[in-house]
């Protein structure tokens, strides 16, 4: 399968137009965050301070993971993705501030689900534990707020064909079923 | 050893991997499991960490009952080893001092450490970092003892279930069965440590691996959950005497970055 190739920020159209199993390779801006981040960015919204945080979400994509230290002479240490339940309470949020997309790993809320189909969003896998072979695909990296959280801290990527399959689509889409469902032996 | 580990990932899990390429019946599958095979050479060549969750630093030590450990305390020893590899070989710091607090200690210490005494004068250490995502999806469940191996099957293919692509597949099962509640879990996570796809001793024991490999495969989660057949490179079952009342089992999942990391002193 050729895989997809887009570039941030995500168009609305290109966004419909993924179907779940689709090989997607990202490139541009991506902004990072995990749970303490979430909660602070979320914290802001309910406030109504939308204006405070560390980026505009409209059209953009956010990736759970959480780095290990950089080496002397390199971008960025290993960084794949982490388990996306943990942002699932946050997520809706953020789509409904129009953000287009989360890379992360495993399954999502039905209400993230819902969220995704309502303000046209999507969700990546990246490769679990493939921490080493991802952080070849980031060129640039900086933390952009919250320095205090340490590998928690949101950091602004450039990415160049960063790799990851559609889970869920814009139509309510769900691959880890559809996929279990066509490699299940009966 | 903490850098060693986490740096270079098993032969047994490589070779692992490698059969379930030969198996899967996913193109995306298929492309997965070498994506992770790439990951583990650019990590070996790299010395860069295969994941970045560079884990909870569980320790087993074996302690032979002849030796005696002169200049200090064990423990604070291997504590200091662990902030030592975590802060010079630039891996994650994932511990924080409270559970509820949640303060980062910032050089990945406490490990948990476990020790048995055994005859001898030689001093065993396993080190094997466990990452949150594969911990996270584990489970310890009290059965009926008229609940017998199936109870126990049903068991794992539920928490096998459950966990979908959480624990970032393919994976490794390690199950404990009997005991008390934590012994299930510590035999369990001791399963983990058997090199991948090694048979339990017992026939019996072995045929039940076997099976549950086979329908855990057979569920079609296949690789990072996407679909296909490659879910779980391996189940280990431990088991240990019970109680009459009583059917502990615990099922302790492992990643693909399986890593442990063992030295005889
Ligand atoms: S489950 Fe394993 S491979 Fe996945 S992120 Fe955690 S440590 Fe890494």
């Amino acid at each position: 399968m050729t895989p997809i190739k887009l570039t941030t920020p995500l168009a609305d159209a290109d966004v419909e137009k993924l179907r779940i199993g689709q090989q997607v390779l990202i490139s541009g801006v991506i902004y990072t965050g995990r749970d303490a981040a979430h909660k602070r960015m979320v914290d802001l919204i309910k406030e109504g301070k939308e204006n405070e945080l560390p980026f505009n979400p409209k059209g953009q994509i956010i990736y759970y993971v959480g780095p290990s230290p950089t080496k002397p002479g390199k971008v960025v240490g290993s960084c794949g993705p982490t388990t996306s339940y943990r942002m699932d309470p946050y997520a809706p949020e953020l789509h409904r501030l129009g953000l287009k997309a989360s890379i992360g790993k495993g399954k999502r809320s039905p209400e993230v689900i819902d969220a995704m189909k309502e303000y046209k969003a999507v969700y990546f896998a990246a490769i679990g534990g493939a921490a080493a072979l991802i952080a070849k695909s980031i060129k640039s990296a900086k933390v952009i707020a919250y320095p205090d959280l340490g590998a928690e801290a949101v950091h602004e990527f450039v990415v160049e064909d960063f790799p990851m399959v559609v889970v869920n689509d814009t139509l309510g889409g769900d691959l880890y079923q559809e996929g279990m469902r066509i490699y299940a032996v009966k | 050893m903490c850098m060693e580990s986490n740096y270079n990932l098993g032969e047994d899990v490589i070779r692992a991997i490698k059969k379930g390429l030969e198996t899967e019946a996913s193109n995306t599958g298929k492309e997965i499991l070498q994506i992770i095979l790439k990951n583990a050479e650019i990590a070996r060549e790299e010395q860069a960490p295969m994941c970045q969750d560079t884990g909870f630093t569980v320790v087993f030590l074996e302690l032979g009952q002849d030796v005696h450990i002169e200049g200090g305390d064990l423990y604070e020893a291997i504590s200091a080893g662990v902030a030592k590899g975590y802060t010079e070989g630039y891996l994650r710091k994932s511990i924080v001092s409270h559970p509820l607090d949640r303060k980062n200690t910032g050089d990945n210490t406490p490990p948990v450490i476990y020790t048995t005494i055994v005859p001898g004068e030689n001093l065993k250490i396993v080190v094997c970092p466990k990452g949150g995502g594969a911990e996270n999806m584990s489970a310890v469940k009290m059965l009926k003892p008229a609940d017998g191996v199936e109870g126990v099957k049903n068991f794992v293919l539920e928490v096998a279930k459950n966990a979908g692509p959480n624990p970032c597949p393919p994976v490794i099962f390690g199950v404990g069965i009997g005991g008390t509640m934590e012994k299930a879990a510590l035999i369990a996570k001791e399963a983990l440590l058997r090199e991948v796809g090694e048979k339990s001793k017992d026939p019996a024991m072995a045929a039940v691996e076997e099976e549950l490999l086979e329908k855990i495969n057979n569920m079609g989660m296949g690789p990072q959950g996407l679909g296909g057949r490659t879910y779980a490179l391996a189940v280990h079952i431990n088991t240990y005497p019970a109680h009459i009342a009583s059917l502990p089992v615990a099922v302790n999942i492992n990643c693909h970055a399986a890593r442990h990391q063992e030295v005889i002193l």
